[in-house]
C-alpha cells in the first residue's frame, strides 16, 4: 500500500473531494438551465443553486418544537455520507487512497444509510407529510437497491472486481469490444439514477404538489442552514451517481491519481458531466411523472434489465 | 488459558453455576430484590466469563471429556471445538447483556414468582450451553428438550392469560415435532453401529441417499426451531407472549442453537454431502427471508414485527449456509469459506442486534404498557437512553454501514459473486438471482426498521398518557449498552472477527480465508483488487466530515434557531392521531405484495357516523398447511377414540391381545 | 472477451437487442407500439442475417435477409397497422397477469432456455452458436406473450414474433434453413396473416369485440 503514505495522492484526493463539493450545485444548475432551455424558458442561470445555498445559510433556522436532536443532526450526517461517497468514487483518478475503503456494495450501503437517516428525520416531527415522504422514499429505495446491486454485479463480471477503481480501469482498457450486457446495465443504471435522485418519472424536483412529491415531502420541515445542507447533499448525490455512471460506462479519460493527470481528468470530467446533465434534462423533458404505484413497475424493469445483462453476459461470454 | 483441561473444567462449571444460581432463587421465591439484585447479576457475570473463556480458547485444539453422569453404559460425552466455542461465545456474550437487563426488568406481579423465574431462566441458559457442548445424541437430546421445556415455561410467565397459554402450547408443539425430526436424523446418522456418540456418527459411512434423508430430517427438525417457513408460525405468537428478556434470549440466542445443530450435522457429522442440498437450503432461506420481511412490514405489534424480522434473518443465515454447501459440493474452497464465514458472522450479529431491539421493546412496554405501534410515538423525548441505543440496533439490523449487519451481508454478497463460476449451467444462472432476492430482503428490512423506529420513538405521542413514560433503569440501560457496544465493535473490526471465525472454517471445511486477511483495518477477504471495505475509515470519514461541517457552518454563519410549530398546511386542527400509523406505513408493501397476504379489510363508507378502518393480516400457511393438518389429526383422533370403550374388560382384552401377538412374534 | 471478431460482436449485440425487444413486447400495453416493436425485431433480425451472410460467405442468406426486410419490417407491420386502424383495437385493456409478474416469469424462461442452449451450442460450429439460447428465449417469450394476452391482434403479433425467434434460431444454429423451406415459411406467414385478418373481421362481426374470451362460449356444453 505505497500510495497511502504518498502525500501527493492524498492531495489529489483532497482536490477530488473539494471538486465534488464545489461542483455539485453547478451540475444541478446546469441540469435546471438545460431543462429551462428545452422548455423555452430563459432559466435562472447556472449559479442559481449557489445563490440559493447562500441565502439559506444566512437565514434563521425555524425548527418545530417537537423536533428531537435526530432531526437537527441528520442534515450534517447526510452531508458527511455524501462527501464520503464522493471520496470513494473515482471521479478524477483511479488510485486515490480513499477508494479502497469501500467497494460498490459498500457504496450502495452508504446511500442506504443516508436514505434511512433522512426518512427517520422526516418522521421525527410527526406531520402527515413527513411520514408520507419517508414511506415513499423507502419504497423507492427498496426497489432501487436490488436493481443497483444487479447493475454492479453485471459490471463486476466483466471486471472481476467490485472495487470501483478496478472496474473503471478494466472497462477503460477493454478496447473496442462491444458488451451487450454493459448496454443493458447502463440503461438499468440510468433508470435507478432517475429514481434515486428524485428525478422526473418518479418524483418531480420542481413541484410542491402534495400528491406527487417524495423528496420535498420529507424535507418540508427543514429550513435555513439545515435545508441548505440537505439541498447540497441532494446535489452531491446526483453528482455522485453521475460519476459512478461515467466511471462504469464511459471510463475514458480517468487519470491515475497523480498531479499531472489531474488537470486533463478535470477537463474530461467537466465535458462528460456537461453532456450527462444535458441528457438528463432531455430525458426529464420527454417523460411525464408517473403515479407512485407505477414506480414499482419502472424499477422492476430496471431490475429486469440488470438481470438480463447478467444472463446475457453469462450466455455470450461478453 | 494454555492448559486445555483447565478450560474444559471451567467451561463445564458455568452451566452448573447457572443451575446453582437458579436454584438459589427458590429459597426466597417471592423476593424480587434477591433475584434482581443478586442472582441475575451473578448469572450475567457467569455468562461473561463463559464468553471470555470461549473467545480466548477458540483456536485451541479439540477437547473431549466423558462426564460421570447419565445412564449406566450411556455416559454424557462433551466436546469443545472451534464451532462449539464460537457458539458458546455467542451464548455467553449475548446472554450477559440480556441477563443484566433482566435483573432490572422483572418486577413482582402476576404470573410466575421471580424466584421460580430465575430458576427457569438459568436452566434455559445452561441447557443452551449444554446443547452446544454435547458430543453424543443422548446428551444433545436431553439438553435440547430441557431447552424447549424451560423456554416454554418462560414464555408462559403470564400463564393466567389464555392467549399466552395458547401461544406457549403452539411453541411446545412445534418444538416437539422438530425434535422428532432431529431424533430420526440421529437414528439415521448412526449408520447401523447403534452407537450414539458423535464420533461414531462421524465414522459411519452412509450412502448419498441416506445422507440426504438424514440431512433433510435435520433441516426439518432444526428448521422448526429456527423458524424457517413454513415452520415459522410459532415465532410471531410466542415472542409477543413472552417477557422481553425471554424473547430476546429466544430470538437472539436460542434460534442460533438450531443453526448450530444444522452446521454440526451438515458439515461435521455427515461425511457424504451433495451439492444440491445447498440449492434446497438456499431456496428455503431465500423464501423465508422474503416472507419474513414482507410480513414484518405489515405488522402493527412491535414484538410481532421483530419476530417476523427474526424469520427474515434466519432466512439470511440459511442462504449463507446453502451457499457454503453449494460451493463445497463443487469443490470451491475459498468461496465456501467466505459464505460460511458470512453465515457465522450473521449468526453473531443477529444475536446482538435482535436482543438489543427486543429488550428496547421491553423497556417501552414497561414504560407505556403498550405493544401496539398505533398507540406509541415520540418516545425519544421521554426515553432518550432507550431510543438512542435502539437506534444503533435499528441501523445495524437494517444492514447499514459501518455497523455489524452490513458486514455479514457484504460478505454474503461477495460470496454470491463467485456463484457465476459454478460449473453447472442452470445453477450458475439461478443462484445470482438469489443475490437479487437477498438484496431485496435487506432493502426491505431497512423499510421495516424505519417503520419500527420511526413509529415508536419519533413523531408526536399518539396517546396523552405516553407523556408519563419514564426512561429505563440503570441495570437495564447497562444491558442495552453492552449489546449496542458489541454491535458497533463487530461492525468496526470485521477483520479481527473474521480471524476468529476462520478457526471454524478450518474445522468444518478444512480450509479458510486466513492468507487473504492481512490489514487489520481493511476487510479484503479475497484480494484487495477484487473488493475491499474498511468500516473504520468509513466511520471516521463520515464522523470527521460531519464534525467539520458543523464547525464550518457554525463558525461562518450564525447558529440561531427559532422554535415554532410545524407547518400545518393551513389546517390548524391537526393532532398527533393524524400521523401516519403502522398500517399506513405498511400500505405500499401490502399493495405490492398482495398475493402473499390473507387480508381482511373493513373499509368505512362515506356515510358512516363513526368510520372505522381495520385491516387484518393473516398467514396463508395456516390455511394451506396447519388447518388441514389439524383437521387430519382430529379425524385420526376420532378414529382412535373408537378404541375407548370405558369398560375395563375391553382394556384387559387389548392387553391380552397385545401379549398374545408379541408371544406369536417370538415363535 | 475482446478477442471476438467484430462480426460476432455485432451478432451478439443483435441477439441482445432481440431479447430486449421481446421483453418490451411482453410489457407493452399499446397495440400500435407492439407493431412497431415487431418491425424493430424484424429489422434487427435482418441486420444480424446480413452479418452472418457476410461473415460466413453464404450468399443465399442475403436473400432471406431481403425477404425478412420486405415481409417483416415493411409488409406485415403495414398490414397490421391497417387492420388495427380498421378494427379500432388500439388498446390491450386487460392482461391476464400483471406486468412485473409476467417479467419475472419471462426471466425464469430466459434462464431455462439459456441453460437448455448451453450444451447444444457447444456442439454447433457456427460463429453464431452462443446466440442460440437467446433465440430459444425469444420463442419462449413470444409464447408467454400469447398466453397472457386476450386480444386477437396481440395473439397474432405474438405468433409472428415466435416465427422471428425460430428464424433466428435457424440462422444461429445452422446458418439458416434451406432456401425452399424459408421461402415456404415466408409465404405461409403472409397467407396466415391475410387469413387471420379476415378472421378478425369475422370475430368482430360475431361478438362485437376482439376479446378472445368470447370464444370460450364456443365450447360444447
Amino acid at each position: 500500500m505505497n500510495h497511502v503514505v504518498n502525500a501527493g495522492a492524498w492531495l489529489a484526493q483532497l482536490v477530488a473531494v473539494t471538486t465534488a463539493i464545489a461542483a455539485a450545485p453547478l451540475l444541478m444548475g446546469w441540469v435546471n438551465q438545460c431543462r429551462a432551455w428545452l422548455q423555452n424558458r430563459s432559466g435562472a442561470g447556472l449559479l442559481q443553486p449557489y445563490r440559493m445555498l447562500r441565502k439559506l445559510l444566512y437565514k434563521d433556522a425555524a425548527i418545530a418544537s417537537a423536533a428531537s436532536p435526530l432531526f437537527r443532526v441528520t442534515p450534517y450526517i447526510l452531508f458527511g455520507a455524501m462527501v464520503c461517497a464522493a471520496a470513494v468514487i473515482p471521479s478524477l483518478g483511479t488510485t486515490l487512497p480513499f477508494t479502497a475503503a469501500a467497494d460498490t456494495i459498500a457504496l450502495v450501503g452508504l446511500f442506504a444509510l443516508a436514505r434511512v437517516f433522512i426518512a427517520l428525520a422526516a418522521m421525527d416531527i410527526g406531520t402527515a407529510f413527513g411520514s408520507l415522504g419517508a414511506r415513499r422514499e423507502m419504497l423507492v429505495g427498496f426497489l432501487a437497491e436490488p436493481a443497483l446491486l444487479m447493475v454492479f454485479f453485471t459490471v463486476s463480471l466483466i471486471a472481476h472486481s467490485t472495487a470501483l477503481p478496478t472496474m473503471a480501469q478494466a472497462l477503460a482498457h477493454r478496447g473496442a469490444a462491444i458488451y451487450p450486457s454493459l448496454a443493458f446495465a447502463a440503461v438499468a443504471f440510468l433508470m435507478v439514477l432517475l429514481a434515486e435522485n428524485a428525478r422526473i418519472p418518479i418524483d418531480n424536483p420542481a413541484t410542491h404538489l402534495e400528491l406527487t412529491m417524495i423528496h420535498e415531502a420529507m424535507v418540508l420541515e427543514y429550513s435555513a442552514r439545515h435545508l441548505a445542507l440537505i439541498e447540497w447533499s441532494a446535489a452531491l448525490k446526483l453528482f455522485n451517481y453521475c460519476c459512478i455512471g461515467l466511471a462504469l460506462f464511459l471510463p475514458w479519460g480517468l487519470g491515475a491519481g497523480d498531479w499531472r493527470s489531474l488537470v486533463p481528468a478535470l477537463g474530461f470530467l467537466t465535458a462528460k458531466l456537461a453532456v450527462a446533465g444535458a441528457a438528463l434534462a432531455l430525458i426529464e423533458t420527454f417523460s411525464a411523472k408517473m403515479r407512485i404505484f407505477r414506480a414499482p413497475e419502472f424499477l422492476a424493469t430496471a431490475f429486469l434489465l440488470a438481470v438480463l445483462g447478467l444472463l446475457v453476459h453469462l450466455l455470450l461470454g461478453s | 488459558m494454555t492448559d486445555p483441561a483447565w478450560t474444559m473444567t471451567a467451561t463445564l462449571a458455568i452451566p452448573l453455576a447457572w443451575v446453582a444460581i437458579g436454584s438459589l432463587g427458590l429459597l426466597r421465591a417471592r423476593s424480587v430484590l434477591i433475584a434482581g439484585r443478586v442472582l441475575f447479576p451473578l448469572g450475567a457475570a457467569a455468562a461473561l466469563l463463559l464468553a471470555f473463556l470461549s473467545l480466548a480458547s477458540i483456536g485451541a485444539p479439540v477437547q473431549t471429556a466423558v462426564l460421570p453422569l447419565g445412564l449406566p453404559d450411556l455416559p454424557f460425552h462433551v466436546r469443545l471445538d472451534a464451532l462449539a466455542r464460537l457458539f458458546l461465545f455467542l451464548i455467553g456474550a449475548a446472554s450477559a447483556g440480556i441477563t443484566i437487563f433482566a435483573a432490572g426488568y422483572f418486577r413482582s406481579g402476576e404470573g410466575t414468582p421471580p424466584g421460580l423465574l430465575c430458576l427457569q431462566y438459568h436452566v434455559f441458559l445452561a441447557s443452551m450451553a449444554m446443547v452446544v457442548m454435547a458430543d453424543d445424541a443422548y446428551l444433545f437430546m436431553v439438553a435440547w428438550e430441557t431447552m424447549a421445556l424451560s423456554s416454554f415455561f418462560l414464555v408462559t410467565t403470564q400463564h393466567r392469560i389464555a392467549e399466552i397459554r395458547a401461544a406457549g402450547f403452539l411453541y411446545l408443539l412445534l418444538a416437539h415435532i422438530g425434535a422428532i425430526g432431529i431424533l430420526l436424523c440421529f437414528g439415521l446418522l448412526q449408520g447401523g453401529s447403534w452407537q450414539f456418540t458423535f464420533d461414531a456418527m462421524r465414522a459411519a459411512r452412509l450412502t448419498p441417499a441416506w445422507s440426504s434423508a438424514a440431512f433433510f430430517l435435520a433441516v426439518f427438525g432444526f428448521g422448526a426451531k429456527a423458524g424457517i417457513v413454513p415452520m415459522h408460525v410459532w415465532l410471531p405468537e410466542a415472542h409477543p407472549a413472552a417477557p422481553s428478556p425471554v424473547s430476546a434470549l429466544m430470538s437472539g440466542v436460542m434460534l442460533k442453537t438450531a443453526v448450530y445443530g444444522l452446521l454440526r450435522v451438515g458439515f461435521d457429522l455427515l461425511q457424504v454431502r451433495c451439492w444440491w442440498w445447498g440449492l434446497a437450503v438456499l431456496g428455503l432461506g431465500l423464501f423465508s427471508a422474503l416472507y419474513g420481511v414482507i410480513f414484518a412490514a405489515a405488522q402493527t405489534d412491535m414484538k410481532r414485527l421483530l419476530a417476523y424480522s427474526s424469520i427474515e434473518n434466519i432466512g439470511i443465515i440459511f442462504i449463507g449456509l446453502g451457499l457454503a454447501l453449494l460451493f463445497q459440493g463443487f469443490g470451491m474452497a475459498l468461496p465456501a469459506a467466505l459464505a460460511l464465514a458470512a453465515t457465522l458472522y450473521h449468526c453473531i450479529n443477529h444475536a446482538f442486534f435482535k436482543s438489543l431491539l427486543f429488550l428496547a421493546t421491553g423497556s417501552v412496554l414497561h414504560a407505556t404498557r403498550q405493544r401496539s405501534l398505533g398507540k406509541l410515538g415520540g418516545l425519544i423525548h421521554r426515553m432518550p437512553t432507550v431510543a438512542w441505543l435502539a437506534l444503533v440496533g435499528t441501523l445495524a439490523i437494517a444492514g447499514l454501514p459501518p455497523l455489524n449487519g452490513f458486514v455479514s451481508e457484504w460478505l454474503l454478497l461477495q460470496g454470491f459473486l463467485f456463484s457465476f463460476d459454478l460449473p453447472h449451467s442452470f445453477v450458475n444462472m439461478l443462484v445470482p438471482i438469489g443475490a437479487a432476492g437477498l438484496a431485496l430482503a435487506v432493502a426491505l428490512a431497512a423499510y421495516v426498521m424505519v417503520k419500527f423506529y420511526g413509529i415508536i420513538f419519533l413523531g408526536r405521542m399518539r396517546e396523552p398518557r405516553l407523556a408519563a413514560a419514564k426512561d429505563c433503569g440503570r441495570l437495564e440501560s447497562l444491558g442495552l449498552m453492552w449489546l449496542a457496544a458489541v454491535c458497533v465493535l463487530l461492525g468496526i473490526f470485521p477483520v479481527t472477527v473474521l480471524a476468529l471465525l476462520d478457526n471454524v472454517n478450518q474445522l468444518l471445511l478444512g480450509s479458510g480465508l486466513a492468507p487473504q486477511i492481512d490489514h487489520w483495518w481493511l476487510l479484503a477477504p479475497v484480494a484487495r483488487a477484487r473488493a475491499s471495505y474498511s468500516p473504520l475509515v468509513f466511520l471516521l470519514g463520515i464522523a470527521g466530515v460531519t464534525w467539520l461541517t458543523v464547525l464550518v457552518v457554525h463558525n461562518f454563519y450564525h447558529g440561531r434557531v427559532r422554535l415554532t410549530d410545524p407547518w400545518d398546511c393551513g389546517f390548524p386542527l391537526q393532532n398527533a392521531r393524524m400521523q401516519d400509523t403502522a398500517e399506513g406505513f405498511g400500505q405500499p408493501i401490502r399493495q405490492i405484495f398482495e398475493p402473499f397476504f390473507q387480508m381482511r379489510r373493513e373499509l368505512p363508507t362515506p356515510f358512516d357516523g363513526a368510520p372505522r378502518y381495520r385491516v387484518e393480516i393473516g398467514d396463508r400457511f395456516w390455511i394451506w398447511l396447519y388447518q388441514p393438518a389439524a383437521r387430519l389429526v382430529q379425524a385420526t383422533a376420532r378414529v382412535v377414540g373408537l378404541l375407548q370403550q370405558g369398560r375395563i374388560a375391553v382394556y384387559l382384552l387389548y392387553s391380552f391381545l397385545t401379549l398374545v401377538a408379541l408371544l406369536l412374534l417370538t415363535l | 472477451m475482446a478477442n471476438l471478431p467484430l462480426s460476432s460482436q455485432i451478432i451478439n449485440l443483435c441477439a441482445a437487442v432481440l431479447l430486449l425487444v421481446s421483453f418490451a413486447m411482453l410489457s407493452q400495453r399499446r397495440v400500435l407500439s407492439l407493431v412497431q416493436l415487431f418491425a424493430l425485431q424484424g429489422a434487427v433480425l435482418c441486420l444480424s442475417t446480413i452479418t452472418v451472410a457476410w461473415t460466413a460467405g453464404r450468399s443465399e442468406l442475403y436473400v432471406s435477409a431481403a425477404v425478412t426486410l420486405a415481409l417483416k419490417v415493411l409488409l406485415l407491420p403495414y398490414i397490421l397497422h391497417r387492420l388495427i386502424r380498421a378494427l379500432n383495437a388500439r388498446w390491450e385493456t386487460e392482461l391476464l397477469l400483471n406486468v412485473p409478474a409476467t417479467m419475472l416469469v419471462g426471466l425464469l424462461l430466459v434462464i431455462f432456455s439459456f441453460g437448455l442452449a448451453q450444451p447444444i451450442s457447444q456442439l454447433a460450429a457456427t460463429v453464431t452458436r452462443s446466440t442460440l439460447g437467446i433465440a430459444i428465449a425469444v420463442v419462449m417469450l413470444s409464447f408467454l406473450m400469447m398466453i397472457t394476452r386476450r386480444k386477437a391482434v396481440t395473439q397474432v403479433i405474438g405468433f409472428l414474433a415466435m416465427e422471428n425467434g425460430l428464424f433466428f434460431a435457424a440462422t444461429s444454429a445452422t446458418y439458416g434453413m434451406p432456401m425452399v423451406v424459408e421461402l415456404g415459411v415466408a409465404l405461409d406467414v403472409l397467407v396466415a396473416m391475410l387469413i387471420l385478418g379476415v378472421f378478425f373481421f369475422q370475430i368482430r362481426e360475431q361478438f362485437d369485440s376482439l376479446d378472445l374470451r368470447n370464444l370460450e362460449a364456443l365450447k360444447e356444453e
